[in-house]
């Protein structure tokens, strides 16, 4: 015991030793692996998850060591072997310098928006007090390789899911920026650390109470910006084949939809617990003594928060039919928007009459 | 000295991809080297510290406004040799008023200096000191009712676009959505009792 204790302390020594910009390269690095672990681990709950709803087992076969307990956990580092070893095809009349581009731009946006992500009380990569602005920025980028991938793969299918998906983000980014308008009008602040602290003070205190419709309505467009079911008409198999990502295989697939279509919705649903779920706070604030263990904010709370969303991104998907094209922009033009701007009023009101969290 | 190496680098780029604007053959590729453009402007402004600027400008312009730019290029399939046939015409012109945004970007940074030294760097702004909430504290004091005004302008300019493209064409096929969300089973499926009929 003790002997673990002195390497420990050695090994705490070496870290605070280590120039400045080694420790924040291998926070970074420690982040990615972990996002990108998530996402393999995201796959696999996914196919079980929506198995278990349809009376399924979901994938059951591959395992590590021929363990017969981890029988289906192997199945997405498979995938991703299976992945990464296949041809890249690039069609003949395609951009080509563009087409392989687009997958790097996609996937870029969806792992940097990690740097502001205020993970527990102590650690955030970068403290930025702009922070709200710079997620709202890098997430509106991601666009850019979905159209990229389906103007340079030079087929129709793909060209249909490109234009598509562009429309769909443009509305849908405006009704996701209102709502987080709302959120800085509750927080007085665009620093997500700082947006989290605002909320202490138990369940009752956090945001999504007085802030409900554009919780609704965030979530909603989180699942619309992430082109997940039931918006996920840039793909539509019925429709246009495959969308976006019709010419592509291999790697480049991977790295185009898989990757960052489940990093995106993880860091939906951190965004989601963050604006409006206390982030790393303890739903047992307030209820407990200060000082009971299960009391104390950490990143245990965020990750248990994170992981409940990204079930209700799974039960959507199990649950509810695509939308129709006009239907999709119809939500998000004519009542996402209108119901964020009444809200918007309606909080401004509050804040003036200094009722509820603006009591103070 | 890493700032210095860092500005002329992205300047050097952000001058690169200007010129890739006008002289790239498919206008795709001019609209993505713009975007290029203001990716290297907002990291200009980052060095100088002005971070809200710079998030702003690849919020609204490389977020928003240059989708819907790729939007409409991709769209039109622009011939670009068309274009091309009418460059000797008015390559005069287009010379003066070159020439016009010359002198006047020289009388502004030359003659005027606008009392800013201009070669040096920018002094270190103070520990703590928030850009984003100075920004926010001038804007809605002491600027609050040209602010607004601008925000009144852009509001009837998107009023003005919907006007603009709202006509009745008779003859469209269009969903009434409340009339089909209204729809009940009863108005549309009729069940009815066929009885079997035995062979003769």
């Amino acid at each position: 015991m003790q002997w673990i204790a002195a390497q420990w302390q050695s090994l705490v020594g070496v870290w605070v030793a280590l120039p400045y910009f080694v420790q924040v390269t291998v926070q970074i690095v420690i982040v990615m692996m972990s996002v990108i672990i998530a996402v393999a681990l995201l796959t696999l709950a996914e196919r079980k998850v929506i198995g278990w709803m349809q009376l399924r087992l979901g994938p059951n076969r591959v395992t590590f060591f021929g363990l017969r307990l981890l029988r289906g956990w192997a199945q997405p580092f498979a995938d991703v072997f299976k992945l990464l070893l296949k041809e890249i095809i690039v069609p003949g009349r395609s951009s080509r310098l563009l087409f392989l581009l687009a997958p790097l731009i996609v996937l870029v946006p969806a792992l940097a928006t990690w740097a502001v992500m205020p993970f527990s009380p102590e650690f955030v990569l970068a403290d930025v007090d702009a922070g709200l602005l710079y997620v709202l920025a890098l997430t509106s980028l991601g666009i850019y390789g979905i159209i990229l991938a389906g103007w340079a793969s030079n087929s129709k299918y793909a060209f249909l899911g490109a234009m598509r998906s562009a429309a769909q983000m443009v509305a849908y980014e405006i009704a996701m920026g209102f709502a987080l308008v709302g959120v800085l009008m509750a927080a007085g602040s665009l620093n997500l650390g700082e947006i989290v602290r605002m909320q202490a003070g138990g369940p009752g205190s956090w945001n999504w109470l007085w802030l409900f419709p554009l919780f609704i309505v965030y979530f909603i467009s989180g699942l619309a910006e992430t082109n997940r079911a039931p918006f996920d008409v840039a793909e539509g198999e019925s429709e246009i084949v495959a969308g976006f990502h019709v010419e592509y295989s291999g790697a480049a697939f991977a790295t185009l939809f898989a990757l960052p279509e489940y990093a995106n919705m993880i860091l939906i649903s951190a965004l989601t617990s963050v604006m409006f779920f206390g982030g790393w706070l303890s739903p047992f604030q307030g209820y407990l003594a200060d000082d009971a263990l299960l009391a104390q904010p950490g990143f245990f709370w965020l990750f248990l928060k994170i992981c409940f969303f990204l079930f209700v991104f799974l039960w959507v998907r199990a649950t509810f039919p695509r939308y129709r094209y006009d239907q999709v922009m119809r939500l998000g033009w004519k009542v996402l928007i209108p119901v964020t701007l009444v809200w918007i009023a309606v909080e401004g009101v509050l804040a003036w009459l200094r009722v509820g969290p603006w009591a103070a | 000295m890493l700032v210095e190496i860092l500005f002329w680098s992205f300047s050097a780029v952000l001058t690169g991809a200007a010129l890739g604007v006008i002289l790239a053959r498919n206008p795709v590729h001019s609209v993505l080297f713009l975007v290029l453009c203001f990716f290297n402007a907002a990291v200009l402004w980052l060095l100088i510290e002005a971070e809200f600027l710079a998030i702003v400008l690849v919020l609204v312009y490389v977020g928003a406004v240059m989708v819907l730019f790729l939007f409409v290029v991709m769209m039109l399939d622009v011939n670009i040799e068309q274009l091309r046939e009418g460059f000797a015409r008015n390559a005069p012109l287009g010379a003066v008023i070159a020439a016009i945004m010359v002198v006047e970007l020289w009388y502004v940074l030359w003659v005027r200096r606008l009392g800013i030294e201009l070669p040096g760097a920018t002094a270190p702004l103070p520990e703590g000191y928030s850009n984003t909430g100075e920004i926010g504290a001038v804007l809605y004091t002491e600027y609050v009712w040209p602010f607004q005004l601008a925000a009144f302008v852009l509001l009837i300019a998107i009023v003005a676009a919907i006007a603009l493209t709202m006509r009745q064409r008779p003859g469209l096929k269009v969903q009434d959505v409340a009339k089909q969300v209204a729809v009940r089973p009863q108005d549309r499926v009729r069940i009815v009792n066929i009885p079997v009929e035995r062979e003769p």
